[in-house]
Formats: C-alpha cells, sequence, structure tokens
C-alpha cells in the first residue's frame, strides 16, 4: 500500500527522481529526498527496527534523528540512523542488532526474560562463579552491541576543512533566520548551519498549517540571501563547542574546524514523549514525527489516529493529520480544562472528539506487536493517577504524542551556559550565559512563532553588541506568555512494565523506582545505575522525563534535582571524519632521501624519522643490525646524527650560566675541548646529557639528545631570563647537520678529505676542532658515544649530503658502511654509556644511574644541586648495572622493562637489553635495588611467559673498560 | 581550543604553546631547611582562582606570563616576564 500523499507545496521530495533502495533484502521505492524511514513507511512498512535490550519492534519515533530506533548497516558503515539516512540508489541496509533478521529476529525471546534482568543486572550478575565469567563474556558479547564493524572496510580519507566567522548561528529556523539577519545587518560575519538538509526548522512542518509561516520562511530565506555576509549551511550539524568558541561543525564529507567569535544557539527543541504501556510500538510516535512525514515527505502517518495532547502543537497535529485525509478518533488532552485558543475550537469544528483530563493508558498491540490496533484511554485524576476502573477502548493504528518539549542545549552546557526549569514554560530555559553565548527561540523557552521571530532579532543584537559592532538597545529577553507547552509529569504508571522513558536502553517506569529503592537518589548517580540516557541518542528524549521520576520520587523540585552533563559529539559522528590526515610535525633530516633510498628502515624518534637499520635482502632485521654494528668495531661506519640538538651558547656569562645548567664545571675547560654535560631539574632527577665544547673563551657549542633538546632548549631560555644572564641562546638544531664516522679504519678515511690534522696528538680524544672537511666548513668532535675511534663532523645543513656521499665514496675501499639507530644503541651498550629516557626515568638521580662522577666539586649551585645535597645523604633505592646472560642464550630473553624478581618482589626493571652482542653474548642494563647491585650477584628476570631468566650484575662498560679504543 | 594572547605574536591557539607552570621565585636554597626546600619543590597552591603560570609560544620561542583564572579557564593578561604587566 502506498501512504504517499498528493503533492504539496514545501515538500523535501522530488518526485520526478524515483529511487529503488533494498532494505532487508526487499526492494522499495522512494523519491530524492527521502530519508530511510520516510521512505519505508510510505511503502507501508512499520517495523523499521528493533531495541537494544529486549529487541522490541521499533518503528518511527521523532524522524529526526533524536531517537536511536531505527539504525541500519550496509556492510560498510554501521549504526546509520534511518531518520537522517537519505536514500539513494543502490542503497542496500540491513536492520542492526538481529539474529536472523528483523521480522523473525530470534533475540526477541529476551523479552521473556526481562524480569530476570532488573535494571542494574549487569552489575550483579555474572560475578561468580568466576570460571564462568570468559563464558558469559562471550555470551554477552554476542547479544549485546548495535552494529557491527566490518574490519577489513577502508573508509575513504576525509577531508578537513577550516572556517572562521564572527558568529554562529545554529539552527536555522524563525528564531536563527531572524537572529542572522539581525547579527548581519550590524556587518557581522555570521555562518549559520542547521542539521537539515533545508532551512527553515519548524516553519516547515510545526508550522506548516499557517499561512503566515509560509510568509514568513520565503520573507525570511530572501533576505539571507540578499546579504553576502550571511553563509548558510545545511546538512551540517554543529557537534561539539570547545574553549574560546572553537566549533566542530560536521556533515556528510567533513569536519570542519570553526573558530567564531561567538555562538548563537536557536536549535529548538526535541519533542518529548510520554509514557505509557507500549508506548515504543511501531504506530506510536511523537506528534513532531507526524507533522514531519506529512509536510516534509508527504507520508500519510496513519488511517485512524489518536492525539495524546497536553499543548496547543497537539491540537495542531490533529487538525494536520485530519486534512492530510487521516481519521482522527480523539484527541486526549492530559490537561482538564484543554485547549483555551482558537485551536480548540477548530478540533471541534473538524468533528474531533476531545477527551479533557484523559490519558492514554497503553496502546494495544496487534498480534505479533509489530503495529498497533488500538488505544486504552481513562481519566487522569488531578495528582496524575490514573482511573482505571473506567478505561475505554479506541480503535486505531497510531498514537500522535505532542505532551511537551526540551531544550536542544547541548551546546549552550558545553559552551558554560547554565538551565534552570521554568514553570512559566514547564521546560529547562537558560538560566546564566556566558560572554559570547546567546541563545533563542524555543531553546530560550520562547514558544509563540512571532515572539521566535523576535527573540531571535534580539538574540543577533546582543552578538553585534558584545562584538562592539552595534551601540543601541538590545532589547529585552521575551517571557513566554501563553499555558506551558510542556506538561509537568506526561508519565502513566502500568503494572505491565513497558512505559518506556528511555527506549535507546529499554528502561521502564519502575526501572527508576527501583534504582531510587537502591540508593541512586542523585541523577548522575542514577544515570549510571540505571543507564538511562547512555544509550546512541544519549537522553534526547529521556533525560527529562528522568529528572521528573527522580525530583518525585524524592519529593524535590526539578531544580533541586539538577540534571546531568552535556558533553561533546552532540550527534554521533563517523570516527573517519575524526581519524581523517594527522597534523602532527615530523622532522627530516637533510639525507633523509639517501637513506630511504639506501633501503634503510625509518623509525620514529621524537618528532624525527631516522634509519632504524638499512635492509639487506635475504637478512633478518637482527642480521643486518649485528652485522652494522661489527663493521663498526672491526672496520668503519657512518651514521647520520643530524638529529642532535644542537645549540650555541654565547656571551660574558655563558661560563656562569653553563654552570647553573650543568652538573659539571667549565670555568677551567680550555678552547678546543669537549667535556660531557649533564643535567638535571630541580628535584635533582636527570633530564638531558651531551657534550660541551668551547670553541671560543665565551662561546660554547653543546649537543642534547635528539627527543630531549626542544625541551631542554626552552628551559634554557627561561632560566637564562630569571637569572638575568648575558647570554645568547641560538638553536642550530635545524640548520646544522652531523655526521658520526666510527670506527678503526676512519682516521684513514677522514685524513683525505679534511685539512685537519687529525694525529693523536694533534687532535686527542674530546678535543674539537674546525676546519673544512669536503671542502665544506666544519666543527669536528672527537668522541666516542660508540666505544670506538670517531669523529662527529658538524655541517650546514646544505652540506650534508655531500659530505655523506663523500665519506662513503672515501670509505669505499675500506668497506664503509651507514648504521642505524639500532647498531648504534647495541654499541653504547656495550660501551655502557646510558640514554636518558631509556636507562634513566621520571625518578632517577646521577647517584642511582652512577653518573655522579660529572658533579662537579664544591660548586655553590646548579639547578637540582639542593635536592642532590638531601639525596647523597640518604640511602639509594636503586642503581643501574651491567647484566651479563649466559653465553648461548638466545631464546627466552627479557625485553625492555621486563621485571627483575628477588623473593617474589619486583627488586627492578630491565632497561636496556641486546640480545645478541659482538661479545658473543647477550648483555643488559637494568635498575636494581642496591642489595641486588654488587658485581656478581645473580639476578631472576621474569619474561613474559613466566619463567625467570638468571643473569650475573657486571660492571660497566662491558667492551673496552680500559677506553684503549676511543 | 583556548586562544592565548602571546604579548610578542598577538592571539594564537593553544596548540601553538607550551604551559611552563606556575609562576614561583625560587627561595635561597642555602637559607632552606631540607623540608622548606622539598616542600618549595614538590608542593604547588591549588587553591582555585587567578594564576600567574608560565606560558611558551614554541614556534617563535617566546616565555612569557599568563594571569588565568582556572575557575572560568580565562586568560586575564599576557606579559613579558620583567616587563610592565599590560592589558593582553
Amino acid at each position: 500500500m502506498d501512504r504517499r500523499l498528493p503533492p504539496r507545496n514545501g515538500e523535501w521530495i522530488d518526485r520526478s527522481r524515483p529511487v529503488e533502495f533494498r532494505f532487508e533484502g526487499a526492494t522499495y521505492r522512494g523519491f530524492a529526498g527521502d530519508v530511510l524511514s520516510s521512505a519505508l513507511w510510505a511503502s507501508d512498512v512499520r517495523l523499521l527496527g528493533r531495541s537494544f535490550k529486549y529487541h522490541r519492534p521499533r518503528g518511527i519515533y521523532s524522524l529526526a534523528g533524536h531517537d536511536a530506533n531505527v539504525m541500519v548497516e550496509d556492510g560498510q558503515r554501521t549504526n546509520l540512523r534511518g531518520d537522517l539516512l537519505r536514500i539513494a540508489a543502490g542503497l542496500d541496509v540491513r536492520s542492526v542488532n538481529t539474529i536472523g533478521g528483523l521480522e523473525r529476529d530470534r533475540l526477541s525471546i529476551t523479552e521473556k526474560f526481562a524480569r530476570f534482568l532488573p535494571v542494574g543486572f549487569y552489575y550483579k550478575a555474572f560475578h561468580t562463579p568466576r570460571r564462568l565469567f570468559p563464558f558469559y563474556e562471550n555470551q554477552m558479547r554476542k547479544v549485546a552491541g548495535l552494529g557491527k564493524i566490518n574490519p577489513t572496510n577502508e573508509p575513504p580519507c576525509s577531508p578537513k576543512n577550516y572556517a572562521f566567522f564572527d558568529l554562529l548561528v545554529v539552527g536555522s529556523g524563525p528564531a536563527g533566520l531572524a537572529a542572522a539577519i539581525a547579527a548581519a545587518e550590524q556587518g557581522l560575519q555570521v555562518l549559520m548551519v542547521d542539521e537539515q538538509p533545508r532551512p527553515g526548522g519548524s516553519l516547515g512542518w510545526q508550522w506548516a498549517r499557517d499561512a503566515v509561516a509560509g510568509q514568513h520562511l520565503e520573507g525570511l530565506l530572501e533576505q539571507v540571501a540578499a546579504m553576502d555576509n550571511i553563509q548558510l549551511r545545511c546538512g551540517t550539524q554543529a557537534a561539539g563547542w570547545y574553549g574560546d568558541h572553537w566549533i566542530a561543525l560536521v556533515d556528510d564529507k567533513r569536519l570542519t574546524k570553526l573558530r567564531a567569535k561567538s555562538m548563537l544557539v536557536a536549535a529548538g527543541c526535541f519533542e518529548q514523549p510520554a509514557v505509557f504501556q507500549n508506548n515504543d510500538l511501531p504506530g506510536v510516535m511523537l506528534g513532531s514525527a507526524a507533522q514531519r512525514l506529512i509536510h516534509l515527505y508527504a507520508v500519510k502517518p496513519f488511517d485512524r489516529a489518536v492525539v495524546l495532547a497536553a499543548n496547543c502543537d497537539g491540537y495542531r497535529v490533529a487538525l494536520d493529520l485530519h486534512d492530510a485525509g487521516v481519521e482522527v478518533a480523539a484527541i486526549v488532552d492530559l490537561r482538564h480544562d484543554g485547549e483555551p485558543t482558537k485551536l480548540g475550537r477548530d478540533v471541534e469544528d473538524a468533528g474531533i472528539a476531545v477527551h479533557r483530563g484523559y490519558c492514554v493508558y497503553e496502546a494495544v498491540p496487534a498480534a505479533g506487536k509489530k503495529r498497533i490496533r488500538a488505544a486504552t484511554i481513562c481519566p487522569l485524576d488531578r495528582d496524575g493517577t490514573p482511573r482505571t476502573g473506567s478505561l475505554t477502548r479506541i480503535d486505531c493504528d497510531g498514537i500522535a504524542m505532542s505532551v511537551g518539549w526540551s531544550p536542544n542545549g547541548g551546546l549552550i552546557y558545553q559552551g558554560g551556559g547554565r538551565f534552570r526549569h521554568d514553570e512559566r514554560v514547564e521546560q529547562l530555559v537558560p538560566q546564566s550565559l556566558p560572554a559570547g553565548l546567546f541563545a533563542a527561540g524555543r531553546a530560550n523557552g520562547v514558544f509563540d512563532l512571532e515572539q521566535q521571530i523576535d527573540d531571535g532579532y534580539r538574540a543577533g543584537l546582543a552578538a553585534a553588541s558584545h562584538l562592539g559592532r552595534f551601540n543601541g538597545e538590545v532589547p529585552d529577553q521575551l517571557i513566554h506568555q501563553a499555558e506551558p507547552p510542556s506538561h509537568s509529569y506526561p508519565i502513566i504508571p502500568h503494572r505491565g512494565k513497558k512505559n518506556f522513558v528511555d527506549l535507546d536502553e529499554d528502561l521502564h517506569l519502575v526501572d527508576f523506582s527501583n534504582s531510587h529503592q537502591e540508593g541512586y537518589d542523585n541523577i548522575e548517580l542514577m544515570k549510571r545505575f540505571s543507564t538511562v540516557g547512555m544509550g546512541p541518542s544519549q537522553g534526547k528524549l529521556s533525560n527529562i522525563n528522568a529528572v521528573r521520576i527522580l525530583a518525585k520520587l524524592n519529593g524535590a523540585s526539578i531544580n533541586e534535582t539538577g540534571t546531568t552533563t552535556s558533553r561533546p559529539f552532540h550527534q554521533p559522528v563517523s570516527i573517519g571524519h575524526l581519524a581523517g590526515r594527522r597534523f602532527h610535525p615530523q622532522r627530516r633530516t637533510p639525507i633523509d632521501d639517501w637513506h630511504r633510498k639506501a633501503s634503510a628502515e625509518m623509525m620514529h624518534a621524537g618528532d624525527w624519522s631516522r634509519p632504524e637499520y638499512y635492509r639487506i635482502e635475504g637478512r633478518s632485521r637482527e642480521e643486518c643490525i649485528f652485522e652494522e654494528a661489527k663493521n663498526v668495531r672491526e672496520n668503519i661506519g657512518l651514521i647520520d646524527v643530524s638529529t642532535l640538538g644542537k645549540l650555541w651558547i654565547n656571551g660574558p656569562d655563558a661560563v656562569r650560566f653553563l654552570e647553573r645548567i650543568y652538573t659539571g664545571r667549565f670555568a677551567k675547560q680550555q678552547v678546543g675541548r669537549v667535556r660531557y654535560g649533564l643535567a638535571c631539574d630541580e628535584t635533582g632527577v636527570i633530564i638531558e646529557d651531551g657534550v660541551v665544547a668551547r670553541v671560543a673563551e665565551n662561546r660554547f657549542y653543546v649537543t642534547a639528545t635528539s627527543s630531549g633538546a626542544g625541551a631542554f632548549y626552552r628551559e634554557m631560555q627561561r632560566w637564562a631570563m630569571i637569572w638575568s644572564m648575558n647570554v645568547t641562546l641560538v638553536n642550530a638544531t635545524g640548520h646544522l647537520a652531523a655526521i658520526n664516522i666510527a670506527g678503526p679504519n676512519c682516521r684513514e678515511v677522514l685524513r683525505v678529505l679534511t685539512d685537519v690534522d687529525l694525529s693523536a696528538d694533534a687532535f686527542p680524544y674530546l678535543g674539537l676542532r674546525q676546519g673544512t672537511v669536503a671542502g665544506a666548513p666544519a666543527t669536528l668532535m672527537r668522541v666516542g658515544f660508540v666505544g670506538e675511534l670517531g669523529y662527529e663532523i658538524h655541517v650546514p645543513a646544505s652540506f650534508t649530503h655531500h659530505l655523506w656521499t663523500s665519506l662513503m665514496q672515501a670509505g669505499s675501499q675500506f668497506g664503509i658502511r651507514a648504521f642505524g639507530v639500532e647498531a648504534q644503541r647495541l654499541l653504547r651498550l656495550e660501551k655502557g654509556h646510558l640514554i636518558i629516557g631509556q636507562d634513566t626515568d621520571a625518578l632517577t638521580t646521577p647517584f642511582e644511574a652512577d653518573v655522579a662522577w660529572a658533579i662537579g666539586k664544591n660548586k655553590s649551585f646548579f639547578v637540582g644541586s639542593r635536592s642532590l645535597d638531601i639525596m647523597c645523604r640518604k640511602p639509594l633505592t636503586r642503581r643501574l648495572v651491567g647484566l651479563v646472560f649466559r653465553a648461548g642464550q638466545i631464546n627466552s630473553l627479557p625485553e625492555e622493562c621486563h621485571l627483575i624478581i628477588a623473593n617474589g618482589e619486583i627488586a627492578g626493571r630491565i632497561t636496556s637489553i641486546a640480545p645478541r652482542s659482538t661479545l658473543g653474548h647477550a648483555i643488559a642494563m637494568a635498575l636494581v635495588r642496591p642489595d641486588l647491585a654488587d658485581v656478581g650477584t645473580i639476578v631472576k628476570i621474569r619474561i613474559d611467559n613466566g619463567t625467570l631468566i638468571e643473569a650475573t650484575v657486571t660492571s660497566m662498560p662491558f667492551y673496552d673498560p680500559e677506553n684503549t679504543r676511543q | 581550543m583556548k586562544i592565548i594572547n602571546c604579548p610578542i605574536n598577538g592571539p594564537r591557539p593553544l596548540q601553538e604553546f607550551h604551559f611552563g607552570g606556575e609562576v614561583r621565585t625560587m627561595p635561597d636554597p642555602a637559607e632552606l631547611t631540607d623540608q622548606q626546600w622539598a616542600d618549595y619543590v614538590f608542593n604547588r597552591d591549588g587553591e582555585p582562582g587567578v594564576k600567574r603560570e608560565w606560558w611558551y609560544h614554541v614556534p617563535s620561542g617566546t616565555w612569557f606570563i599568563a594571569e588565568r583564572d582556572n575557575r572560568t579557564d580565562e586568560f586575564l593578561r599576557t606579559y613579558l616576564y620583567n616587563a610592565e604587566r599590560t592589558d593582553g
């Protein structure tokens, strides 16, 4: 049966473009502009989804995405909202959360066990016996949750966009349109967004029967279109508010990061359901949903309807239904006085029976519960008790509910606004708004159409005034004059326990009194225990009723009861939109290309991308690394160390400054000499190390660790300022590059390329020389991080490629090879050199790391000195030691961070390990308890499979302890 | 995302800044007992209110002081260290 109405003005469907689509394996037709829910309802399909817990049949409820009844998946995407999903040719979707299809969902058996699944049962069941938990978990995972993720689906990369406006107006209904115009008239650059595909908001459906609404819509849209400084984006939701009006705008293609100077929320209200028995079945829907069906999609909602009303909106719904050819069997008005306005007379003129002071006690399901066939009504006492002694049954296939509204105020909450309950409207209204945040229209508690427009205009002027663009008088806030648009307690008890408060989570009225009885008498506690408002629609249709119920149970007011917090996102946002591209800074050295061409496996080291090792066809990673290291020990290797922090510290106070920054002394350091520098923070914890070279009397060149240099430089800047030092700090990390050439043959290779005298006497260990290498102006430092004869050559970045290839060429006859970070880590471990941040942690002191020798004697002050004074008087709690493993032990070795166990207690951890070293056995560094730190102690390390592996504490360095090779 | 007014570069997004902790003057270490020094090193004033904080504009390497009300997360003023307080 086709439920499509004749063409009407303002409809969103394009009848010239029929669309064929598939739902649950069957083919249906709709029109371009239809959403899935409207197209199916037009085809007389009423069972559109199943509920989360009891798998109850569900149909259209809000038709605005405010509920989560209709959720489908297409094999690629899941949890798509049927109310918002535009149909298109080729669309092929199935309902989520069913077994065996929507019609015969086998999980609907769950409802039979409802009495064994009381509120909070998740927290109470499945604890014992403990050994059965994996079984419970497995079963629960099968039935819990909604759509299934397709792990093989690779969503297209979603672009990001940025926007900057003076004012964001959220919502393009009467208030939003007027606000945008008012602000734009004062010269503001205005962006207006609406989550629906067309502008107009409630003008398009709620007010559609009034001719004046159509004129307003046309007039306002014409004005908006005529203004260059208003941009209107439909199909775009303002998904979240962040500090200083940074707002996430989401459309179907992208995330737009909007920076606005102010925000005006005119997003209207969510219509709220009444609570009565079977208020969730297909055919029971919000009055606004029926109006949307009629006016936006030209679909006849029912054949015979009962309208449950508690405001004038319900009367409008009844008249809309009547005009659409629906037989309106009755208006059931919760109010004893009925509707005092002209609408009340209009419905009587239309011949619609009105039952004042009545409620719908229950919806009567047809067989299979996939439709309803009647409404049972009864008188309602003024205290809210249904008089069930006199039930009347009215045959109908639909119940439209118009009993109240709740502001769409998520963005206002997020922006720092606070709400209070206002009895003049029986809803929450903004009580206080921070600077730059404005509300207008129904979200602001203003319901009359003309008043909404005035309120929008007022708020638009207020925004312009806030930004200093309007100097006139901003009109006063408008106050709702008529009857409250919301009923204070549209909740009807029923012993059948199918009167749902939260449709997402299948929570019925008694669940609330039960949680209250268990002591959850605070809204935040009750929310978490009962899970009300925690489903996919985030309480849009349940929070306010939950607050009302709790207020009644506590005998408190709505304001005393409070409400829950609203957090981004306002509506679900596809993770692909959020993931998209990443904008993490990544640094590459000047010869990054060379490394990649040489088959380097690149790794991240802080912001840097560095060669981990160079791949060789047919060799494993471990073999490649080991051979690179071996070539350094026996021959010659080359490594790109451009990632080192490279800082110049110049000026008359340079020595004084360095002696305060580092633990060591530099006053007597000779020009042309290099010293080890160790730096601590105020607590005495090691934060940096590197070398400090004196280039001239008042010029020092220092290096810092690749990942710590940025922070170290930052701290140096701050201290120089605080101490009022006459020093100039230059961070040359980016514009200088560095190459370390190391190995017994490196002098032979370098000699060919440089004018610097490399002889051991002329250029001793820890010396610095300046000259040229391969024609490049270079600073050379003879250092031994890897434990062999080696030179660090620092050159301007533009010379790096030339220098590197020249060294490679000159060394080719010796078998020079590039080595990567892993080989360097192995070599330095053999030499016992620690890496800050790997072999030390956020609490490691120089005493623990055995580098106290780097602390200058009798220094009056350096950063951390006072703390170290205290600590050196106290016993150590751990020490960094070397460990050797049994020769031949290759498998079952620990990894970094594996724990050392002594008498069943944690007694330390591995900080670095080399399963294969050039020494022939595995070695490691570890932080251990001092009583285990003596050379020769055997410690036990627990590895992944739980077994304990033995290792022997040894002195460091492991390699070349007499320092004959560097 | 917050906007911070760098005294040198003007209003810039929070991403460009690094937080440097509360502004505290280091007492003379020689004058303090161990206990007093530990108190300076490890304890911070957690009372809500207007705080003077170090902030660092990373791209330009600028340290400055911000007065921020941590009850409202509002930056009241920013100025360079040792500079006259200017409205910012």
